[in-house]
């Protein structure tokens, strides 16, 4: 792979993922960089290794199946295989495929809106638990400084951001919690677009934002 | 018989599903497998009888998709967990659950045997170090996969601060990943 990501999920996010127990838009975004980066990718393999170990051998009592189990498993496999769709395949896209497959296409079709400033999101259809949008942020923009009352993980996919003193690139996630008060500002040379998701909402310092934030769900 | 090689007595037994539709071997994994993903289904709070249907579901999979198991990836019991794992979100929360893209250089030849014997050994090592952790750590583990929890979740539960939580998983990670060196 390619790309040189320095900034990686946490393992508590890669552990709930295989586990099972993000939300769903969290869920998007590990599936996400998991299609970009191949370091994460075996941390959750490992993750998904101490789910399998977990079940094989565990406190938690196997429970008795009931006593025509077996004859009803086999009957559901002679009914045969259930429709599954495809899942779509790499291609040229800055685009990972679980992100295409909710977007429902490519980058032309989302349906951005614009937030200010020519900030623009799109907000893609998840469980309520959590929200994840698509932000493009035009090159050398700010975003508007805010904190956070749960955690939030952006990501890049095209053109890069600079928070304080580190830099985000292609596939590089920042991960933000309520300790964290910061003005993500896109790179000069590019417009910025990022993959973000975010488990409570945000809080801005400015009255404005604060203003407008319940219309725009972030 | 199964304590030694577990993982690979599950991997010849899914094989012979595989190549030859074998019932017996089914059976024997039926019997082994399926207790254990209700009892998993049920602690992620789905009742006796959801828990019995998925489990059904889990195992016809399992059949069904025989073909599609890598022993060089994924132990038997890894790969049957993320079956049910991602059942339980579909059952229990009616989403989808997104998985990454395919990797680029598609879909392999053969697995190399020597990969094989190398991940079983290193999944049934697993299992053996997840029983030594210390109950705390293990238990908080466990949780963290049963339970539809987060830890904030867990934390609540169990009366723990969400600090020590995270500090008893990383020990417990570190431990591991010490043992598996
Ligand atoms: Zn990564
Ligand atoms: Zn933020």
């Amino acid at each position: 792979m390619v790309e040189k990501i320095k900034h990686h999920l946490t393992p508590e996010i890669l552990m709930a993922y295989a586990a099972g127990t993000l939300p769903e838009a969290f869920n998007l975004m590990v599936a996400s960089h998991l299609s970009l980066c191949d370091t994460c990718r075996a941390e959750a393999a490992s993750y998904d290794a101490l789910g399998g170990a977990v079940l094989e051998d565990t406190i938690a009592a196997p429970m008795d199946m009931a006593s025509d189990s077996l004859e009803a498993t086999m009957a559901r496999i002679a009914a045969g295989p259930v429709q599954e769709r495809a899942a779509p395949g790499p291609s040229d896209s800055i685009l990972p495929a679980p992100l295409r497959d909710y977007i429902g296409g490519d980058l032309d079709q989302i349906r951005w809106r614009p937030v200010g400033m020519g900030v623009k999101q799109a907000i893609l259809t998840t469980s309520r638990s959590a929200t994840a949008r698509m932000l493009y942020i035009p090159a050398g923009t700010a975003m508007p400084d805010h904190g956070h009352k749960g955690t939030e993980l952006t990501m890049v996919l095209q053109g890069a951001f600079a928070d304080e003193d580190e830099y985000f690139g292609r596939g590089d996630v920042e991960t933000a919690d309520t300790d964290t008060q910061h003005t993500p500002v896109a790179d000069i040379h590019e417009d910025c677009i990022c993959l973000a998701v975010t488990d409570a909402p945000l809080r801005f310092t400015g009255i404005i934002p604060r203003l407008i934030q319940p219309l725009l769900r972030i | 018989k199964e304590k030694c090689n577990g993982t690979a007595v599950w991997v010849a037994q899914i094989e012979r599903v595989r190549d030859n539709k074998d019932r017996q071997a089914f059976a024997e994994l039926f019997g082994h497998f399926a207790p254990r993903v209700k009892g998993f289904l049920m602690k992620s709070g789905a009742d006796a009888a959801l828990a019995e249907e998925c489990a059904q579901d889990v195992m016809a999979t399992v059949w069904l998709k025989a073909h599609m198991f890598d022993p060089s990836r994924a132990s038997v019991s890894t790969w049957i967990f993320t079956i049910a794992r991602n059942r339980r979100i579909d059952i229990l929360r009616r989403e989808r659950r997104p998985e990454p893209e395919d990797l680029p250089w598609g879909p392999e030849a053969a697995p190399e045997q020597s990969d094989v014997l190398a991940l079983q050994q290193e999944c049934q090592q697993l299992g053996n170090a997840i029983k030594d952790l210390p109950d705390a750590q293990r238990e908080l583990i466990e949780k963290a996969y049963f339970g539809d929890m987060s830890h904030s979740e867990i934390a609540s539960e169990t009366g723990l601060p969400l600090g020590t939580i995270k500090s008893r998983i990383r020990l417990a990670l570190d431990r591991l990943r010490h043992v598996m060196k």
